[in-house]
Order: structure tokens, then sequence, then C-alpha cells
């Protein structure tokens, strides 16, 4: 029966993260914006919420069971407190979800209990390629049989936390096919290099990582031989950036809409005139539109539906709104919008950047 | 929890309605668009006996209600375990009938906006001695009359009168309505229902107006005027002229506390009516631009032009963009809708989700039935498809049950918990 209200459970996820957005992450991450650092103990904090292992099946040391709704809430929640903190807690899942979904029994034995650490697992992936035409289906990064080996060669970007990592799940052309590879980060031919200078996410730390016939075993397929269903992989971290693009946009129209309230001209709250209080509405739709398609999305994943239609429809949808949105709340600021003081500027970067990420599993 | 299974029931309903909308409503579209005012004879036979089922179920919990405490004059008793299901079931119908053809959806012999009201304000005994009708006999409509000429979004400045005669005990109303749609079939051509706001305090403003139940054939009703519109045409639209009509004391819609002067309860209970009948007019808009989005996309395939839904955002033409947008536009509006309406069916408020879907349905049928017929090229404006038609049936959205911009408003108060004083 339709139902658009959390259980239990998800509010007590929901208010805790949002506990820990407010009295956290809201206190540091313009600091953070500035300084390309983010405070480990505020990470430690936001990975002890738990999120991630609550979604590991007890086999492999979790305590639950993986939903991507539940997923989405979580997302929604961390990003409106801070994109780029957010991402740095959820960096783990790029690897851990997909072997969720695809990984081998061996493989998940290998990994799956290293996401139920008390800290922050140093495992990451790369996907995204420094090409202007990027296709994530149509990588140029290639990986080669070679007897009881596979060949990689190729060369990413936006890898986050690369400098830190000790595994990087590699996405690589394999006859045509794009496929993932379980990579050690201090194997030879691998080179980490160069942190990249973004538009927005500062505080979040990403790298170029060139592979120069960097040799894995072949057990190091995710999935094994069959290998994967890439788009799956693709179709769960869309609907989790989705969400984070919701939760972007909200933190843009709440702060937009108190300070209409607050901001007094003319001898009255700019809220009082309809030019900024039908802004504010469309915004609030806005958001609302978008949730209900990340949630309608999240809930097909559960189902074991395919989604891939729904998810590209509303990737395509969230990406722009959120700018539209964020755009919108630096205007209600006038000025101030565009001063570093204020938050609004920052959201506006770090709204853009999602168009961008559609392909890289960031999430 | 977060479900958005729709239940068996209502998917072998919309079974049923694709196929009357198949059979009964789009092989007369045309026709009826071009010869406005004609009555979509076979539409209305095949969904009455429909509209009697639905309302026989419905009334059924009244009808119990009013035997168990033998006392009509309380307050409706919602003692439901679970969530109504009726109402979700009446959404999804008028997103598949609209689907088929908003015009012939409007001509559907159902209580319509009369009955939603009924349903919301009335007591149990009106409830059964207004919408038993709908269970029995030749076909029968239902309209509410709220709208006149100096009284469009602004309905709280009504000036149409109801005056106690204490002598017989009856209302006696007096004034000018217009935009009635149905009013004609509900008044003139079947002994229909149709509730009609009316002050009996122009002084007292809001406080004092309340809604009356006239029924079929009442002297003293006249329809001054058939309107001539840009879409939905095979709907009747009318100006009605009350001189002198004559209703019964008990037809004052809701308990003695409503008919009291002074109390806002009364218009209260109308606007409430709002809170059910903007998910159903979103749901219209939603069928239209499914109509559409669907029809837009079988054709391009007939050309050859399949949509790949895997290729990244870069290497899109700007018509996958297009449909993907409309895509996007047409599945919020109806999640809008299905959220405003799940609420209803849990029995929680929806003020604001309810005018926020019927804003956003509104804006975005519009634009997706533009966008169809702009993207369908010549075969887009002609006639002798529906493109056209369906974007003249779409912009009615935008407009009754409240403007897009009295939607907005409501939504801008409440997000900024602002009233009257601070939002105008």
């Amino acid at each position: 029966m339709l139902d658009f209200r959390l259980d239990e459970e998800q509010q007590m996820l929901v208010s805790a993260i949002s506990r820990f957005a407010s009295e956290k992450v809201r206190k540091v991450y313009r600091d953070a914006e500035e300084d390309g650092v983010i405070p480990a103990e505020v990470v430690q904090a936001g990975w002890e919420i738990g999120v991630l292992p609550t979604a590991i099946p007890e086999a492999y040391g979790g305590f639950g069971e993986y939903s991507a709704v539940t997923g989405v809430l979580a997302a929604e929640e961390f990003a409106w407190g801070d994109l780029a903190i957010s991402l740095n807690i959820m960096v783990p899942n790029l690897v851990a979800i997909p072997l969720m979904l695809a990984g081998t029994d061996e493989q998940k034995e290998t990994y799956l209990p290293g996401f139920c650490d008390e800290r922050l697992p140093k495992m990451t992936a790369a996907l995204t390629e420094p090409k202007i035409q990027f296709d994530p289906h149509h990588l140029e990064t290639t990986a080669v049989s070679d007897g009881d080996d596979y060949i990689l060669n190729g060369s990413k970007v936006y890898v986050p936390l690369a400098g830190n990592a000790e595994l990087i799940l590699v996405y690589a052309n394999e006859n045509g096919r794009t496929q993932g590879f379980f990579v050690p980060a201090d194997s030879a031919g691998l080179t980490i290099s160069g942190r990249d200078k973004l538009m927005g996410i500062k505080a979040l730390p990403t790298y170029k990582v060139a592979l120069k016939d960097v040799r894995v075993p072949a057990a190091n397929k995710l999935g094994g031989p069959d290998g994967c269903n890439f788009q799956a992989i693709l179709n769960h971290s869309r609907v989790a950036l989705g969400a984070a693009a919701v939760g972007v946009a909200r933190a843009g129209y709440e702060y937009a809409r108190e300070y209409a309230k607050q901001r007094v001209q003319f001898g009255e709250p700019i809220a009082h005139r309809q030019s900024i209080a039908f802004m504010l509405a469309d915004m609030a739709t806005d958001i609302d539109s978008a949730r209900l398609l990340v949630w309608e999305a999240a809930w097909l994943l559960d189902n074991g539906k395919d989604a891939t239609r729904e998810i590209t429809v509303m990737k395509n949808y969230v990406d722009q709104l959120v700018v539209d949105v964020t755009d919108r709340a630096v205007q209600a600021l006038g000025g101030y919008g565009y001063i570093r003081e204020y938050p609004v500027e920052l959201w506006l970067r770090n709204a853009r950047g999602f168009a961008t990420f559609d392909g890289l599993s960031m999430i | 929890m977060i479900d958005f299974t729709i239940p068996d029931f209502i998917n072998n309903q919309q079974q049923l309605i694709k196929m009357v909308a198949e059979q009964a409503m789009r092989p007369f579209s045309r026709q009826l668009d071009e010869h406005e005012h004609e009555r979509p004879n076979v539409f209305v036979d095949m969904t009455w006996p429909f509209t009697q089922e639905m309302m026989k179920r419905g009334l059924k919990s009244v009808e119990k209600s009013l035997n168990g405490n033998g006392n009509g004059s309380s307050a409706p008793k919602k003692e439901r375990s679970g969530p109504d299901y009726s109402t979700l079931a009446l959404i999804f119908m008028i997103e598949q009938l609209s689907w088929g053809d908003a015009g012939q959806y409007l001509c559907l012999p159902h209580p319509m906006l009369g009955g939603a009201a009924v349903q919301s304000a009335g007591t149990p005994e009106q409830q059964v001695r207004f919408l038993k009708r709908f269970t029995e006999g030749k076909p029968k409509w239902g309209a509410m009359a709220i709208t006149e000429p100096g009284a469009g979004s602004d309905n709280s400045s009504m000036r149409t009168t109801a005056v106690l005669d204490e002598s017989t005990n009856e209302w006696i109303l007096n004034g000018e309505k217009i935009f009635i749609t149905s009013g004609k079939l509900a008044l003139e051509e079947s002994d229909g229902i149709c509730v009609v706001w009316a002050t009996v305090d122009p002084k007292a403003g809001r406080a004092g107006i309340k809604s009356f139940v006239v029924e079929g054939h009442t002297p003293g009703v006249n329809i001054a005027k058939q309107e001539h519109k840009l879409g939905i045409r095979a709907s009747d639209t009318v100006a009605l002229h009350f001189d002198n009509v004559r209703v019964p004391y008990d037809n004052l819609l809701g308990s003695a506390e409503v008919a009291q002067k002074v109390s806002s309860k009364g218009f209260q209970g109308a606007m409430k009516t709002f809170d059910s009948s903007r998910p159903a007019v979103a749901a219209s808009a939603v069928g239209i631009a499914r109509a559409a989005l669907e029809f837009t996309i079988e054709t391009l395939k007939k050309e050859g032009i399949v949509l790949d839904y895997t290729k990244p955002k870069h290497a899109l033409t700007a018509v996958e963009r297009d449909i993907m947008e409309m895509e996007a536009r047409y599945k919020s509006a109806w999640l809008l809708t299905l959220r405003a309406t799940a609420q209803m069916a849990h029995g929680e408020s929806n003020r604001l989700e309810a005018s926020m879907c019927k804003y956003r349905a509104g804006e975005a049928v519009t634009w997706i039935t533009q966008k169809a017929v702009e993207l369908l090229g010549p075969l887009g404006y002609s006639r002798d498809m529906l493109a056209e038609k369906w974007m003249r049936d779409a912009k009615i959205n935008d407009i009754y049950e409240g403007t897009k911009q009295i939607n907005q408003l409501i939504v801008a108060r409440s997000i900024l918990g602002y009233g009257r004083r601070e939002l105008k």
C-alpha cells in the first residue's frame, strides 16, 4: 500500500544523522572547505553512526541488510550537513555496495568484514577518466586477460581518498564491457599523483591515478569470471547521488527561507513579498518532487527491479534541479549570497558537481 | 514505511477503466471536441453502472453508522482501522479516465465535487439523503458552485445570499454563480445535486459563508449561459442564476453548529473540500500528461527513434533530453499527487501537499502537452491527431480549483508559517 512515511528505524537513523550534521558538520564545514582538510574526528563521528555496517549482513560481521531506500534517506541527511564531509564518510560504500551486489562469496568474505571496522576502511574506487565526453560504459582504461592475471592500463581522476587508500576498485574496459578490479594501492605500475583541484567539495581530497601495466590476479575481478552487471552498480550509486543532491538543495532552500524571514527591507521581511515567497514555494516543491523521484527509484531497486530508465530520468532531472534551487538561494540573499561568509555560494558550487559526478561512483 | 506498492484491486480497476477509455472515450474525443456541448452518451452509459457500484460501497458504512447510533446529526464517525482505499481508488480512476479524455471525464455521471463537499462537510444523514440517488435509476451528476463574477480566487467576497424563511423553515437563495462544471447536467438534465456556497450574513465575511445543496429541477434555478471554451469542450460549464430558490433547512451542509450565523466552521468545512478536490484535479492533469507523453514516445518509435536510457547526458539528442524531462515532470507530479492522496487515505492533514501537487501538476501538464505538440511537428499541430486537443484540455488544470498562483500562495504561507496578514 502506498505510503510515504518513514518507519521507526528510519526515523531514528535520520534523526541521528541530522544531529550529527547540525551539531558537528555545520560547525566545521566552511573551514574544511577553505583549508582543504576535513577534521578526522568529524569523519570518525560520522562513520560511527554506522550506516554502512547496518547494511552489511550478519554473516560478514555487520548487523543488517542492505536497503537502497534507507541508503537514500541517510545520504540526503548527511549531504544536508555538507557534501564534501558526507562523501568522505561514504567513500567506503564505493566498494562495499558493489561487493554486496556483485561480489563472489570469496570476495565478500575477504573484504566485507573490513567495513564493519571501528575506523573508516581505507578502500576507494576509480571510475572517472579525464576526458570531456566521459561515458562510464565506454572506458578508455583497459583490462586485458593474461594467463591467471589481468593487466590494467589507463588513467583516472576524482578518486576520493586515494592518497590514503590501501585498496582501489578500478573500473576498466574488458572487451567492451565495464568491469571492476580490486587493485592494491601499492601495486607496481600504479601511481597516485596530484590532488584534483575542483570547483566545489574542496575539503574532500580526490586524486589522479595512473595505471601502467598493473597486474592483478584474475580472482580480483569483481563477481569472478562472469564479472558484474555494471549498470546495476551505477544505478545504486546514482540514487544515492540523487539523494545527496536533494540534501544540498534542501540546505540552500532552508537557509534562504530563514534569511528571507529575517531580512527587513522597506520596513518588513522580504519574505512578505510574493516574488520571494513564491520563489521559496517553488524551491520547496522542487525539492519534494526530486525526493519522491529518488525514493521511488530506490524502492524499485529494493524490489529487485532494473529501474535504469527511472534512475536516468531522475538523475538528469535532479542534477539540474539542485543547481536551480541553490542558485535561487544565492539570489534570495542578494549581495550576501555572493560572500563567502555565507554558506549559499558553497552550496551552489557543490550543486554544480552532481552533473559531473554522473557516472562517478562517488557514493 | 515508504512503499510504492499499488494494491492489486486498483491495478485491476485500472485495466477495466483503460478499456473504457479506449473504447468509449478516445474514439469520440475529436467529435466531441468539434461539437461543443454534445453529451458523451457512450461514455455516460458505460460508466453509470460503475458509479452506482462505487457509491453503494461508499454509502454502506455511512448507512451502517446511521442505523447503529440512530443519531443523524452528529459528525460522521471515522472508525477506520486501516487506510481509506476508496480515496486512492478514485484518484487512480480520475488519472486513467483523463488519460482517455479529460473533457469526457468531467461528464462522468458521478457526484464529483458536489459529492466531495457532501462527504467532507455533511452529516451521515445528509450523505445518505444526497448521495443515495447515485446508486439507482437514471444517470445523475453532481456539481459545485463557488465562483461569482466578482469573486474568483477571493471567494470570501461572494454575494450570493441565503436567507432563512422561518415560516416555512426554508433557505431562499439569490445570486449569480459562474464557471460551474456540469451545472447543466446536474440541475437541468438529471436529478443531480449542486453544492452552492452562499452567505447568510454579507457583513460577516468568511464567517457568514455556508454551503447548501440544491437538487436538480429546483424552481428558480436558471442556466444563464453555457460557456465556449479553449478545451475540455465535452464538459458543460455554465453560469447559474438563483432567483428565490427555496431549499429545505436541512440542505445546509453540516451540523447545527455550522448553521449558527457567526462561525467560520461552514467556510472551513467548504475549504476542506479543496484538500480532496485538488489532488483530484492534479490526477486529471497527470492523466493528460501521460497520454501526451506516451503518444509522443510511440510516434517517435514508429519513426525509428528509440530512446536509450543508458547513454550519458552529453550523448543525448535534444529530443531525448526533452522526453526525459517530460518523464521526470510527469512522474514527480504524479508522486506529489499520490503523496497528498495517501495522507488523505491515512487520515492526515494534507492542505500544503494538496496545493503543492495541484499547482505542480497543472504546471507540468501545461508544459508537457505543449512540448508534445512541438516535438510532433506538423502531426502535433494537426487536428487529425489529439495532441493539440490535449494541450488545450491541459490548460484548465492550471486554472480551476484554485489557480496556480493561489495554490503557490497557500504553499508559500504554509512553509513560511505566515497568514493572510504577512503574505497577501
